[in-house]
């Protein structure tokens, strides 16, 4: 254990809980600060609609999709869930981009600045040494890299929604305003439009509904379930073996204790498990459904 | 007419030149007129005079004077007059003559009608002889002739003379009494006379006539003095004579002139069956009831029809006049038409061949209470029509199980079909039955060429109804009148199906027809169901473009005929049917696309292509990416959990 660290956890305690004995895992490391939390929930309960009412037509031929329609009130109904959905993800989006841009006022000044920043989202030369690291790691040839604010694979992720929303909502808006869009554009870019906006849905949900899942919450050190997106805090302990590069870098600066935060009564972490689980079974159903159909149903 | 002429002028003129001027015996006038040259001028024509005595002398007339007659030459000089009256018969016979003048003959001679006959027309002249005798001019056998020489077809009489019956002499020569008197030289048989007596001929319409309506009956009776025996029913008493005007008369069932020996010959009454037939207990010899209701009968359509019409092979000479009876009845002696068509139908080809599933007449019409079929209660009433089908045809029945095609449960399907509901619960019995497609007598299997359901004639059968629809697709691509070709072209069944016709305008029917469409069509169908049109509608809704929504129902037309939905100045208003702002570029949208055919759909195929690429690369290397963590993970797990436990324990310590 760093020096720095000991020091901290004393005056923790000294300041909190001077009486009592120190316990570490009275305080919490937050990650993610309440604003994106909700928009990461937002974004899955829109997600998840938009990947159930899309799929009802694109895999139509399947009786799950009969059902699921009628469950959704008809064609129609799903059709305006679908709508009104993708206009809460996109202002999902937007919001994020109006918090970057606040962010950028208040702490970076320049665009320049919070792309170059260490905790920046943007790909840097850390990320290609990690992946080394990570591939080395993986055929057993290195330790596990130390991996810092984020990984190449949450900016992955991260970028992904960035032309998924791109892709699929610009061709999702020729879909919904067909009429009038074809003053503009001839009427075959509806059908490619239809290709691409159906296909970048089914390389979406079926990404985020497998790979997101497992690099979030199945790989076996994070299994079953990682709650963080939700609670925005982890265990310290776990998070320092987690990212050891921030956490170091946090240390050094001092700046650890802006981030500590006392862990969430049971009754919440209870109720975000029961969201979590209910996000993780849909998208798991949506991927056998999938499966089906483009497997066993394709014609 | 030449021939009365001549007997009147040689009435006439027998005593233009009469004998001696005051001795008035008959050698007086025939010393003159003995001589067979004598002749006299009549309108620039040579008349003979001539008298032959010998005729005179062997002729019912011999004991009279010349002047007896010619009443006008008695005391005459010699020569006599040029004008001489016509002989006259009315001193002697002057019933006779009473009778001829309240005649038409009579009235009309007295008004100078120069076609009217006088006493000479009928009788001769000079050489009357009793009518008893064979060689007499009104001798039984003569009659026809005598009064067909003015009422022969196409004489004076007949044509400038209001008479109200045509081929008078003919059908009489044709008819029992005709026959009887002229072929068999029956001389009691009747004749013209008998009927319409010899010198009182009035007509019918003088209530005083022979002929009139009700004294029809007493003139037949003369002769058919037994007749109520064979027609109890109608004479049952004195009915016949008293209430003439409810009850037929001889000649409304044996035509005047035409009185044939057909059916009326044998003369069977229904009474005489009924003495047996009217018993209940009455059984045939294999146990069958022989009771015939005859109040059954009575109501029926059949009324009027004896027993022995239908049941032929009656013979009233026999003690049991059925006795001969063999065949069942054959209700073609009647309805020949109807029996012809039976005949030709697989009902009828299969009664030939004596099959015991075949129906006759009376399996669908039923026996003695044959009904009309507009009466509610006739089993052929259009409401009963599929009850009376479903007897053979419901599945599991004699004609259900023989049949080896594609349509089952036919009855319970046109009962849930538009049609059926229409008739069976709405009542409207105008809507199409069994027999409006099939034909009532007609049916064949749809096989058959010459069937009503045949490929090629279902469209004028619906027609017969569906005017409308018929006058469209007969103009369609997909009629045989447009489109030649050796495929199959579709025929209404084939999209409405045969029995269970469904309502159009509900989701089932909408749903099925695309793949109806889809049978033929199996290409355009696939690639339907790959747009969003197709897409909807295979969840199960109908509110979207199907293929009749953009390609018309019944007059579909190839998209290059100027008139079809799709043809370029159509397509944009059919597109506009259900997306209102559509314009020319929309309706460039790919109804049919498919991603599958790079030369026809260039830009799907490749950005298809494109993006399966980008899916599976990006699975290929994300799926290796996890799959190579996993392991590595496992193992982390275990080292993490080692070092969370030293680490919690480390400041408990």
């Amino acid at each position: 254990m760093v020096e720095g660290e000991k020091q901290i956890i004393s005056e923790l305690a000294t300041a909190f809980v001077a009486p009592m004995t120190v316990n570490r895992e009275k305080f919490q490391f937050q990650r993610f600060s309440r604003l994106n939390r909700v928009l990461h929930i937002l974004m899955i309960v829109s997600f998840i609609s938009l990947a159930l009412t899309g799929l009802t037509i694109k895999f139509s031929y399947t009786g799950w999709a009969v059902i699921l329609s009628h469950l959704l009130g008809g064609f129609e109904s799903a059709g305006y869930i679908h709508r009104f959905f993708a206009v809460v993800m996109v202002s999902v989006f937007i919001t994020h981009i109006v918090d970057i841009t606040r962010m950028k006022k208040k702490e970076y000044k320049t665009w320049r600045a919070l792309i170059f920043s260490p905790g920046s989202m943007m790909f840097n030369k850390k990320d290609v040494s990690d992946i080394i690291g990570t591939l080395k790691w993986f055929v057993g040839k290195g330790e596990r890299p130390q991996y810092g604010r984020w990984t190449y694979w949450e900016k992955f992720d991260y970028f992904a929604v960035f032309w998924g929303i791109l892709v699929i909502g610009s061709t999702g808006v020729t879909l919904w305003f067909p009429e009038l869009l074809t003053n503009i554009i001839p009427g075959w870019v509806i059908n490619v439009a239809t290709i691409i906006h159906s296909d970048e849905a089914l390389l979406a949900t079926g990404f985020i509904f497998t790979v997101h899942f497992f690099n979030t919450h199945l790989r076996p050190e994070k299994f079953p379930m990682d709650i963080v997106i939700f609670s925005g805090r982890t265990p310290l302990e776990e998070y320092k073996i987690d990212r050891p590069a921030e956490y170091e870098e946090l240390v050094e600066k001092g700046e650890l204790e802006k981030y500590l935060v006392e862990p969430y009564p049971q009754i919440v972490v209870r109720s975000i498990k029961v969201f979590g689980w209910a996000a993780l079974l849909t998208g798991f159903g949506i991927v056998v459904w999938i499966i089906y159909a483009m497997i066993f149903a394709y014609r | 007419m030449s021939k009365h002429l001549y007997i009147f002028l040689l009435g006439c003129l027998s005593f233009v030149f009469p004998a001696a001027a005051s001795a008035q015996d008959n050698s007086d006038c025939l010393g003159c007129h003995e001589d067979k040259t004598l002749t006299r001028k009549v309108g620039g024509k040579e008349i003979s005079v001539f008298v032959d005595q010998k005729k005179l002398s062997s002729s019912v007339h011999a004991g009279n004077k010349c002047i007896d007659c010619h009443v006008d030459l008695k005391d005459s000089d010699f020569p006599h007059k040029e004008n001489v009256d016509r002989a006259q018969c009315t001193s002697c016979h002057q019933a006779e003559n009473k009778d001829y003048t309240e005649s038409l003959h009579g009235k009309a001679s007295a008004k100078g009608d120069k076609l009217a006959p006088v006493c000479q027309s009928c009788h001769g002249s000079h050489e009357i002889l009793p009518v008893k005798d064979s060689k007499s001019a009104v001798a039984p056998l003569q009659i026809p002739y005598v009064c067909g020489s003015c009422h022969h077809e196409g004489s004076p009489v007949q044509v400038q003379r209001h008479i109200p019956q045509s081929n008078i002499l003919e059908n009489y020569t044709e008819s029992i009494h005709g026959e009887a008197l002229l072929k068999k030289g029956l001389v009691v048989a009747a004749t013209c006379v008998s009927c319409h007596s010899a010198h009182r001929i009035l007509p019918h319409t003088d209530p005083r006539s022979s002929i009139a309506r009700k004294n029809i009956a007493g003139t037949c009776t003369k002769c058919h003095a037994g007749i109520e025996n064979v027609h109890r029913k109608i004479i049952r008493g004195e009915l016949w004579e008293k209430e003439a005007h409810v009850l037929p008369a001889c000649v409304d069932c044996h035509q005047p002139h035409k009185v044939r020996n057909v059916y009326y010959e044998q003369g069977m009454a229904d009474q005489d069956c009924l003495r047996c037939h009217g018993k209940k207990e009455l059984k045939a010899a294999d146990s069958r009831s022989m009771f015939v209701n005859y109040s059954e009968l009575a109501g029926s359509r059949h009324t009027k029809v004896a027993c022995s019409q239908c049941h032929t092979s009656v013979n009233p000479s026999k003690l049991r006049p059925c006795e001969g009876i063999t065949a069942k009845v054959d209700c073609s002696s009647c309805h020949a038409e109807i029996g012809d068509e039976y005949k030709t139908s697989i009902h009828g080809q299969l009664f030939a061949k004596n099959d015991p599933n075949a129906p006759a007449c009376s399996d669908c019409h039923g026996s003695h209470g044959v009904l009309g079929k507009k009466d509610p209660k006739s089993s052929t009433f259009a409401i009963n029509i599929p009850v009376l089908c479903a007897k053979c045809h419901r599945e599991g029945k004699k004609a259900a199980v023989r049949y080896t095609g594609t349509e089952h449960n036919i009855i319970e399907r046109y009962t849930e079909s538009i049609h059926g509901k229409g008739l069976m619960k709405s009542g409207m019995t105008v809507t199409a039955t069994c027999a409006d497609c099939h034909t009532a007598h007609h049916e064949l299997p749809h096989t058959d060429p010459a069937s009503s359901v045949n490929r090629k004639n279902v469209s004028a059968t619906c027609g017969q109804c569906h005017f409308g629809i018929q006058e469209q697709f007969d103009k369609s691509v997909h009629s045989p009148l447009v489109t030649k070709t050796d495929k199959e072209l579709p025929a209404c069944n084939d999209c409405h199906t045969a029995h269970t016709i469904r309502r159009t305008d509900q989701d089932a029917f909408k749903l099925t027809i695309m793949n109806q469409c889809g049978r033929c069509h199996a290409e355009i169908a696939k690639t339907y169901f790959d747009t969003y049109h197709g897409k909807v509608s295979q969840l199960g809704y109908t509110k979207t473009a199907k293929c009749y929504d953009c390609h018309g129902s019944h007059d579909i037309l190839p998209v290059t005929d100027p008139n079809s939905h799709l043809s370029h100045q159509n397509v944009v208003k059919t597109c506009q049917k259900c997306h209102a702002g559509a314009n020319r570029q929309f309706a460039g949208y790919f109804t049919h696309a498919t991603h599958h055919d790079p030369n026809k759909y260039p830009w799907l195929y490749w950005t298809f292509f494109g993006m399966t690429g980008l899916l599976i690369g990006t699975f290929v290397f994300a799926g290796v990416h996890t799959l190579l963590w996993l392991p590595r993970s496992l193992q982390y797990r275990k080292e993490l959990k080692k070092k969370l436990s030293g680490e919690s324990e480390h400041p408990k310590s």
